[in-house]
């Protein structure tokens, strides 16, 4: 007697066992993107690590500060994204009014050739927290002039709320403060912001490891934005690597639907006769 | 002539442009931005926009950070 397989053999050509990232892009303001891992630039060793981290990372979209020319400064990290054909995303770190964010966005504009601007406007040195009155007030004005606006947000779904109303991209709520890696201390409120928005949500700010990557992701935000955690790693470019890795497995893990939480076991295993 | 680069005080000749500000603090342009007062000057007009004795000029460039 010959073996009959139950089922045909798999076609040729079959799907791949993991998802095409390119058929689940990440659309920011009609803008496509394959990969949902969005990286920082500060705190990097030195250029040379950075740049080998964000060739690793797979980012396509980076942020940059803008700063006073320092005379003799040796490379550029603007050329290091330029030859790796990362975009840069400008950022208006270090402004604490919604003056201070409106002139760094247009000297960043102007600098970098691009309307796209990572709103930041925050409260204290000590914290780094958005001040959501200065926040919301910038991010109203920069729509007005015609900036595609990113902000920094507070885990605070009303606030996520009104920054998409007033006409911003997307949004971005912290997991934790700004290096922390705290993780995401309020995954309800992430949950909440992502159920209501009709713009991406990137989760920016307190991720530290791999594990949190992927959870908000699993949380259902659309990508993660993170810095520290990968450029003050021991190891920056593996930890690239690992988030790489963890915001693609998140993601899957969401499209594909986690079963539902039980309280008691569901044998996996047929019972025995 | 006084003027202030960056927030120092600096000298320059009389007649000096934005572009030949940016040329002495840095070889590249790409990546450079320039404000006059606070008013940012675009890049198209470096050549033609000439400094005023007492003006701040701030040349600014993309650094690593967020």
């Amino acid at each position: 007697m010959t073996y009959a397989p139950e089922s045909p053999a798999a076609p040729a050509g079959a799907a791949p066992a993991v998802p095409d990232p390119a058929a689940d892009p990440l659309v920011i303001a009609g803008r496509a993107f394959t990969s949902r891992l969005i990286t920082g630039t500060g705190g990097a060793p030195s250029l040379r690590v950075l740049e080998e981290a964000l060739v690793t990372s797979r980012t396509e979209l980076t942020t940059v500060a803008l700063r006073r020319v320092a005379p003799g400064a040796e490379g550029s990290v603007w050329e290091v994204l330029r030859r790796n054909g990362i975009s840069p995303l400008p950022n208006t770190a270090g402004c604490f009014t919604a003056g201070d964010a409106l002139r760094t966005a247009r000297l960043a504009r102007e600098a970098l050739e691009t309307d796209w601007i990572k709103l930041e406007v925050v409260a204290d040195e000590r914290t780094l927290l958005p001040d959501p009155v200065e926040l919301l007030d910038a991010a109203e004005r920069l729509v007005d002039e015609g900036f595609t606006v990113l902000p920094y947000t507070n885990d605070d779904p009303v606030l996520a709320r009104r920054l998409e109303q007033v006409g911003c991209a997307a949004v971005m709520p912290l997991g934790a403060p700004i290096g922390s890696g705290l993780g995401i201390r309020n995954p309800h409120n992430i949950e909440l912001i992502v159920e209501q928005a009709n713009v991406p949500v990137v989760i920016d700010a307190g991720i530290g490891t791999a594990s949190e990557a992927a959870l908000a992701m699993e949380l259902g935000c659309d990508a993660v934005m993170l810095a520290t955690a990968v450029t003050r790693a021991k190891d920056p470019v593996l930890m690239a690597a690992a988030m790489r890795d963890a915001v693609s497995a998140g993601r899957a893990a969401y499209r594909a639907g986690r079963i539902p939480v039980r309280r008691y076991a569901q044998a996996s295993s047929p019972g025995v006769d | 002539m006084d003027v202030t680069i960056n927030g120092r005080p600096s000298s320059v000749a009389p007649h000096t442009t934005v572009a030949e500000v940016v040329a002495s603090l840095t070889r590249s342009a790409g990546g450079v931005a320039v404000a006059l007062n606070d008013e940012v000057v675009r890049r198209a007009d470096w050549a033609t926009t000439v400094v005023a004795e007492n003006d701040r000029i701030d040349v600014l460039t993309a650094v690593q950070g967020g």
